[in-house]
């Protein structure tokens, strides 16, 4: 996004929103209380999203992961909503990432294009499912999924360049396989392996992502680097292309069932993409460790917040 | 080894259709919400009826405004609210032509199983768009 779209897309939030509540407040006889009441929301929300874009990027985690079980947990909105958001959410970010990998070759079609058709298609179970369930129950599932992420993330290692000894028949034949360039122009070539394994986990990662409404980055990316040996560098970037397609899915899902309310959506997207500007700006001044530590924590307290919230120990 | 970078016609490609979809659909979704806001378009659901609505399902969110499942919305299309959702629903397209312009490199490559994948992707992105498939609490 250039400058002039930041200067545009923020004089949509601030200037949409304030003049006409100033005008409400400056109104003799208006019912200032209530007028100023539906805008709160959407600027807190813009602000939140603001900030979680930041620190998403120096942590090294999608913003659909952390807007969910925050907004949900902090924000009066319905959790269909807050998931239908953050669907969204997830989806421009990885769009607009999309082109720049694509053409690094970072982003690699061939790996993820059978990846992606897999967990779109179950995306599309998880939305279903996770709309036709009781909020609660959704709920507290995503309080423990949060959890779950969380050790996820906390535990889980990464390996610059895999060794993949040989590439199963599979990947063989889906063409899983090519060269970037990395550091300096060297140009690296890899292959995968275990492909029926990655293919199943992506099968399970769509369900999850229709259903929490999280982008899925922080499965993606361990799948396909741990499980398929494919290089960290390709792994992230493949890791963004699927997420455009999966969430895509799940996305038309949500919008057909009323779960896309513009008033929650455009503020989150807007906010969020910003703060990610910010944020890759900031790269190389925050401590990525310590913004880690952080973005932990805070999720931490979120998934507690949504499992007790689910329970009904927490309203 | 074929390659994945800058080299590759096909992620170019790609990469391009994608770069154009995106930049029109965040342009229609930040005029839209402007639009919106500003008043300039009046909403079909009133901002100030919002706080007593966004806490509830979706499915009564829709039957107490009056809004379609599915594809109601387009009907609703001159509400500031509903015209949000053609950006929304833009973001939520624009890998479709995008995959139906590299099915045919592919093709043309003699890489007939990424074809088909395109096409399947495109037919799955299609059936979540269509509406048939519908749930609630």
């Amino acid at each position: 996004m250039s400058r002039l779209h930041f200067a545009i897309a923020l004089g949509a939030l601030v200037g949409g929103m304030l003049p006409q509540e100033a005008l409400a407040v400056a109104a003799p006889g208006m019912p200032v209380a209530g007028a100023m009441s539906w805008w709160v929301w959407p600027v807190a929300l813009f602000v939140v999203c603001f900030a979680l874009g930041i620190v998403a990027v120096p942590a090294g985690v999608g913003g659909g992961v952390l807007f969910v079980p925050i907004v949900s947990g902090f924000f009066p909105f319905h959790l269909d909503f807050v998931r239908g958001a953050g669907l969204l959410v997830a989806l421009a970010s990885a769009l607009a990432a999309g082109p720049p990998l694509l053409r690094g070759g970072l982003a690699s079609l061939r790996l993820a294009l059978p990846l992606a058709l897999l967990a779109s298609a179950s995306s599309i179970v998880g939305a279903l499912a996770g709309l036709a369930l009781p909020a609660s129950t959704v709920q507290v599932a995503l309080g423990l999924a949060i959890l779950g992420i969380v050790v996820i993330m906390a535990a889980a290692k990464r390996s610059e360049y895999p060794e993949v000894k040989a590439a199963d028949r599979l990947s063989i034949a889906l063409r899983m396989h090519g060269v970037f360039e990395d550091r300096g122009g060297r140009q690296v070539t890899w292959q995968a392996h275990r492909s029926p394994a990655g293919l199943v986990i992506f099968l399970g990662i769509g369900v999850l992502a229709g259903m929490f409404g999280l982008g899925a980055g922080w499965a993606n990316l361990p799948a396909l680097n741990l499980v398929m040996g494919v290089p960290l560098k390709v792994s992230a970037g493949s890791s963004s292309f699927i997420l455009s397609l999966v969430d895509s899915s799940a996305a038309w899902v949500y919008i057909n069932q009323g779960a896309v309310l513009p008033m929650v959506a455009v503020p989150s997207v807007i906010g969020m993409m910003l703060g990610a500007r910010i944020g890759a700006r900031l790269l190389g001044v925050l401590s990525a460790t310590v913004v880690r530590r952080l973005v932990l924590a805070l999720l931490v307290l979120a998934g507690l917040r949504a499992l007790l919230k689910g329970l009904g120990a927490w309203n | 080894m074929s390659r994945t970078g800058p080299a590759d016609p096909v992620q170019a490609r790609y990469a391009s259709w994608l770069e154009w979809g995106t930049r029109a659909g965040f342009a229609l979704l930040v005029a839209g919400f402007a639009a919106y806001t500003t008043g300039l378009v009046p909403a079909h659901v009133p901002v100030d009826r919002l706080p007593s609505l966004w806490g509830l399902p979706a499915t009564e969110f829709l039957a107490q405004t009056g809004i379609g499942a599915g594809w109601g919305w387009i009907g609703l299309i001159r509400g500031g609210d509903m015209m949000n959702l053609v950006g929304i629903a833009w973001l939520a397209s624009c890998s479709l032509p995008c995959l139906a312009a590299v099915a045919p490199l592919f093709h043309a490559r003699g890489d007939r199983v990424h074809a088909w994948i395109c096409a399947i992707e495109i037919a799955v992105i299609l059936l979540a768009a269509s509406g048939l498939l519908a749930t609630g609490h």
